[in-house]
Formats: C-alpha cells, sequence, structure tokens
C-alpha cells in the first residue's frame, strides 16, 4: 500500500490504464503540459506524449465531440471537462449523442469513452463552479457515473470507467483532491456498481456520495460517542449502475435511511434512492426517510455561505438527532 | 467515347472516365428515386414522424460517394438518406427504417433523422444542429493517431454555420491537422429562412474558414462531376496529412425543410429556376453528349425503379419490430439494467 493523494490517484489510475493500453488516449483543457488545473493529471505529458496527452482550446463541444468520434472509431479517450458546471455547455453531446447513439442505431456503434470532471463545493468558486451535478447524467439513460469518495476509489474507479464498453462519466469531488489514503500497490480496479459500507450500525443507515461520505463518517462518530446513536454509513460510489441490493440490505438492517447529497433539493439522487426504498423495502423501514441536501438555491461563494449550504457533519448530526431519535 | 467531344469542355471530361461517369448517374438516379419513393409512403402515412428530403441536391452525396474509399466515414445530418445510401446501405434498410420496421437499418429505433450503417461507414444522421462536426473531427483523429489514412467526411447544411460546434470544429481541426473534409450543403435556406438574412457573410461556409486559416472552396453542387473532382482532390491530400479541407456546395432543395413546410416563403420563379439546374437533368444530359447511349441510360434508370419497387415491398413486407428492443441495446451488454 502507498498513500496517495485523491489527486495522485487520478494521475495513477489514468497511467495504469494509459500503459496497459495504446488506445486510451487523454484530452481537455490545460491537461498535458500544465498538468491540469487541479494538478491532477501531473507527469502524464512527460510519460506518454504529446500524441496521447493532448491538450485541447476552450472548446468542450469539440473536446467531448472529438472523444466521441475517437471512441466510435476503435480508440478508448478520456477527456476531462475542467468543472463540471461546464457540462452545460456541452450538454448536448454528452446527453443527446453519447448517451443515445447506442441505442439509437440498435447496438451498431459503441463508445467505450471516459469523462473526468471536478465537481462539487468546497472551494469558494461560487455557483458556476461549485456545482454537483451527478444527478443530471444519472437521468439520462445511456450514461454510467461514478463519484469516487477516497484515493484508492478514484484510482479503480477511473480504472474501471476506461475498460468499460460503455461511455461513464467520472464525478470526482475537487475538495478531496488534497485528501490522503491508502491506495493498492500494482494494478488496481474497482468495479462499477458496486457501493462500499463504509461503517455498521445498527439505528440508521446513511448513504452517501464523495465528500458527503466523509461527512456521514464525521457525523456518525459524534452519534455514537455523544449520542448513543449507531449509524451504518453506505458509500455508493456509482449511481448507474446502483448497487440496489446493497442499499436494500443495509437499510432492512437498521430499519432507517438516511440519505446526504450535495444536490439541490430537487430531483437530487437521494430522492430515486428515497423512492427505491420507500417501494422495495417499505415494511422494514421504522420511520419516514429522511433526506439531507442542499437548499434548491444556486452556491453562495463566501466561506460562511457555502458551509452552511452544503451539509455538514453537524447538520447531519442535527437532523438525525431531530429525526431518527 | 470521351474522346469525341471537342474544345474546352473535352479536356475537363477526359479526367473522369466512362464508368466513373455511369457510376455518378446511376448513384444520383437511385438517391431520387429512392427520396421521391420515401416522400410517396409518408403520402400513404406509412412513413411516420418527419423526413428531410434531399430532392435536388443529389449531386453532392453522389458525388462524395463514388469518391470515398470503402473504410472512409461519413458523418451527416438529419438529412441523410441521400448520404446514407451513398454510401452502399441497403435501400430496403432505410426504407424499413422510416417505415418503423424489424428490417429497418436501426431496427425501427432512430426513424428517418438518425440513419446509419457501420458497416458501410455510414458513422450516423446526426439531429442536433452542428453536433456532429466535432464528432468528424475525433473520428478523423482516431485515423491520424492509428496511420489508416481514412478520412472522415461531414456534410451539413448552411443553417449549421451560425452554430458553435461548427466554429468549435473547424478550429480544432486545423490545429490538430486532422484529415476530415467539411462539405457544406448550401441550400439557401435554413429551415424556413433565407441564410443570407441570418448571416454576415456572404457564403456562409466558405467565408468562416478563413478565419481558422482553413482552405475553403466554393463549387457548384449541382454538378457531379465538379463534386466529385474536389472530393478526390481534397481527400487525397487529407490521407497524406495535408489536414482538412472545407467544401462549400451551393445547391437547392426541391422540396421543404421537412414534410411539415410548404416551402412558401420562396419567392416565385426560384425554385423553377433551380430545376433547371436540376443536378440529375444536367447530367443526363452530359452523358448525352459525351455520347453515352439514350439506351444505357433508360437501362439504369428502369433498373434503379425496380430496386426501389423491390426495396419498397421488402420493407413493407418486414413486420414491426418486437417491444422485446425497447429495453435493448442501452448498454453494450445489450440491455438497459441500470441496477442489480
Amino acid at each position: 500500500m502507498a498513500e496517495l493523494t485523491y489527486r495522485d490517484a487520478v494521475a495513477a489510475g489514468i497511467a495504469q490504464e494509459m500503459a496497459r493500453d495504446e488506445r486510451v488516449v487523454f484530452l481537455g483543457e490545460d491537461v498535458a503540459a500544465a498538468g491540469g488545473v487541479f494538478k491532477a493529471t501531473v507527469g502524464l505529458l512527460e510519460k506518454f506524449g504529446p500524441k496521447r496527452v493532448r491538450d485541447c482550446p476552450i472548446s468542450e463541444q469539440a473536446i467531448i465531440g472529438a472523444a466521441m468520434g475517437a471512441a466510435m472509431t476503435g480508440l478508448r479517450p478520456i477527456a476531462e471537462i475542467m468543472f463540471s458546471d461546464f457540462l452545460a455547455v456541452c450538454w448536448d453531446m454528452v446527453a443527446n449523442e453519447i448517451a443515445k447513439t447506442r441505442y439509437m442505431t440498435n447496438g451498431q456503434i459503441a463508445l467505450p469513452l471516459v469523462i473526468r470532471t471536478a465537481n462539487g463545493a468546497g472551494s469558494r468558486f461560487g455557483a458556476q463552479h461549485s456545482q454537483a451535478v451527478e444527478n443530471w447524467a444519472m437521468a439520462v439513460p445511456g450514461l454510467k457515473v461514478v463519484a469516487p469518495a477516497t484515493p484508492a476509489d478514484v484510482k479503480g474507479l477511473i480504472a474501471a470507467a476506461v475498460r468499460d464498453p460503455d461511455p461513464v462519466l467520472v464525478f470526482e469531488q475537487k475538495s478531496l483532491y488534497a485528501m490522503k489514503g491508502e491506495v493498492p500497490d500494482g494494478e488496481h480496479v474497482v468495479e462499477l456498481g458496486k457501493a462500499r459500507v463504509v461503517r455498521q450500525g445498527k439505528d440508521c443507515t446513511i448513504v452517501a456520495l464523495a465528500l458527503m461520505v466523509h461527512r456521514a463518517l464525521e457525523a456518525a462518530e459524534v452519534l455514537e460517542k455523544e449520542h448513543g446513536i449507531a449509524c451504518s454509513v453506505v458509500d455508493l460510489r456509482s449511481l448507474v449502475p446502483l448497487d440496489t441490493q446493497t442499499l436494500l440490505s443495509e437499510v432492512a438492517k437498521t430499519g432507517r435511511l438516511v440519505t446526504v447529497e450535495e444536490n439541490p433539493r430537487l430531483c437530487g439522487w437521494g430522492a430515486e434512492i428515497a423512492s427505491i426504498v420507500a417501494d422495495e423495502c417499505f415494511w422494514d423501514l421504522d420511520g419516514p426517510i429522511v433526506r439531507i441536501t442542499t437548499p434548491h438555491v444556486p452556491l453562495p461563494s463566501a466561506d460562511q455561505l457555502e458551509d452552511n449550504t452544503i451539509p455538514s457533519a453537524a447538520r447531519i448530526v442535527r437532523e438525525i438527532r431531530e429525526k431518527i431519535d | 467515347m470521351d474522346t469525341k467531344v471537342k474544345g474546352k469542355k473535352a479536356a475537363a471530361a477526359k479526367d473522369i472516365g466512362r464508368e466513373t461517369r455511369l457510376a455518378l448517374y446511376r448513384l444520383q438516379v437511385e438517391l431520387r428515386y429512392c427520396e421521391k419513393r420515401a416522400y410517396d409512403l409518408f403520402l400513404q402515412n406509412l412513413v411516420k414522424g418527419t423526413s428531410h428530403l434531399s430532392l435536388g441536391q443529389e449531386a453532392i452525396a453522389a458525388g462524395f460517394g463514388v469518391a470515398m474509399r470503402p473504410d472512409d466515414w461519413t458523418f451527416c445530418t438529419y438529412r441523410g438518406h441521400a448520404h446514407t445510401l451513398a454510401r452502399g446501405a441497403s435501400m430496403a434498410g432505410v426504407l424499413g427504417e422510416l417505415m418503423g420496421r424489424e428490417c429497418g437499418l436501426l431496427g425501427g429505433k432512430g426513424g428517418s433523422m438518425h440513419l446509419t450503417d457501420v458497416s458501410k461507414g455510414a458513422m450516423g444522421s446526426y439531429a442536433i444542429i452542428g453536433a456532429h462536426l466535432p464528432v468528424a473531427a475525433g473520428a478523423a483523429w482516431s485515423a491520424q493517431y492509428r496511420g489508416t489514412e481514412q478520412v472522415a467526411v461531414c456534410f451539413f447544411g448552411d443553417g449549421t454555420t451560425n452554430i458553435g460546434a461548427f466554429h468549435e470544429a473547424l478550429n480544432f481541426s486545423v490545429v490538430w491537422k486532422l484529415p476530415v473534409i467539411f462539405v457544406c450543403e448550401n441550400n439557401l435556406y435554413m429551415e424556413y429562412t433565407a441564410i443570407h438574412t441570418v448571416t454576415a457573410v456572404d457564403h456562409p461556409a466558405a467565408d468562416r474558414a478563413g478565419a481558422y486559416n482553413l482552405e475553403s472552396v466554393v463549387i457548384d453542387g449541382n454538378d457531379a462531376d465538379e463534386v466529385y473532382r474536389t472530393a478526390v482532390k481534397y481527400m487525397t491530400r487529407a490521407r497524406k496529412g495535408g489536414g482538412p479541407a472545407l467544401i462549400e456546395a451551393k445547391t437547392y432543395r426541391h422540396s421543404g425543410h421537412s414534410r411539415a413546410d410548404p416551402a412558401k416563403y420562396r419567392p416565385e420563379g426560384e425554385l423553377e429556376k433551380w430545376l433547371e439546374r436540376d443536378p440529375i437533368k444536367l447530367y443526363r444530359e452530359r452523358l448525352a453528349k459525351l455520347g453515352v447511349a439514350e439506351a444505357t441510360l433508360k437501362d439504369i434508370e428502369d433498373e434503379t425503379m425496380r430496386k426501389v419497387d423491390e426495396a419498397t415491398a421488402a420493407a413493407g413486407a418486414s413486420p414491426t419490430p418486437s417491444l422485446d428492443g425497447i429495453e435493448r441495446n442501452v448498454w453494450a451488454d445489450g440491455g438497459a439494467a441500470w441496477r442489480n
């Protein structure tokens, strides 16, 4: 095991796959010579050369379109969209073209490609550089969606995404880039669609994703130590495919479900989780499902405002005490 | 026979051989007859949804269709029946798709606006304006990366030149020196509106190309020989690493934008003027002047009509798609599962 930062694990995941498969190419804005604006792709240009690691103009439609054209003709591109908010600029490519082409052509066209993007809040960047938009992608049939919470997972899920025959969006949480964690030595791949039970407790199941996994864990420690409430924490890792088996079995064990998400309230991914649990294990529930979300507002930028908009550990503790106790 | 033609025209005529010319004529007739059949089937309520006909624009699809290598790639728009057929896609597959039948190229899941036949290099018809220009550039990148000397050809209308993806793709392709040919079919109208009333330049595609240091040329899109010559020239250059080019082919659609459009916005006499310049009429006259026998031309036309009739019958006899298909082919495993 080596200790890596989340950002170094991103580069390690891409490098692992580029070394393994000549068809893997990487493109995006400032990703090659500059090593990425979040320094998550440092060293790739030096290691794999300018033919495979390519800087692009600020042309998100061209970047994603080129990845699509390359994928349908035999390459396995990884495209970076600098901030996930910018997916809106090329959403036609993502949602109308990439997501639908296999289906519309009745399987004639395969699109094995990866779109990586920096997602989520915590950097005081304001409403157009801080959104958590994994729920946008989740709503479009034909896209696979992952959001890793740890260095090990970001490496392993990027690797799995590259190997997957379908388009996969990898939402990297930008506040996690500096986080350190153990990453297994050697080849490391984390299967898409497998949730991770991070913590076990008998009273309540907290389901979270990316940064919110860490907030949920922090809250769970406080709830156990100070309030005697033992929580399980489930890191979904992947929204599509969704590991409903782990979700349902973990909820059945505690009888309570709390979802914690960065998405604004309406149609955040937690709503779909709540719907599945209500449909399929209603009789195992001992009380109402609780969704902890960002309020339905664009994100403000000032420290105090942003911190009080995104779910915090303190807010998770408070809401669970109020609603579960 | 070409040698019998005298004067200036003869020089131009010699560079394209008789067999190629007959292939160009046959293909134009095929595209015309099949497109007319699609319209007839629509009038019989056998073709549903919408369809965008390219009657009058056949010389462009045919000129490229004959010039392209089998492993080259075509990317076209929702006005894509002709471009898909021009690569050799099955006519029954095209008509079947329009009619929503199982034999359709896409098994009834795409419809008129998404015709695709990857086995023939027809890499899709894209129904969002401009989207396929970057996609074609990406395919060209893949050819360049793998050193295959394949060329991606991307057809689009004049209206496309005012959307962002057009500009992004042109710049990107020049910077990366990609083997992609952009072909603007300038039929004078973006949907219902005359292109010159909404565009700052005279040649909506070619006049923009210069801003990206992209070599461009404006040609007569109703002359299949001129299209063919231009296609060969720029595709040959692109194969050898010479980079992209843009061709603006002036043409005219004989019908409205889509089935919903009676095209009443066109000034009186304009259609009639362009019908005089019907590419198939012009080409037939040229072949006759070059000495091709009337019987040869008639045979091509009769054979083509038989082929269209057979394709129509085959499509009509095909069942409607199985409902099992609804949840097939979202993913590479053939299914649609999003959960375990």
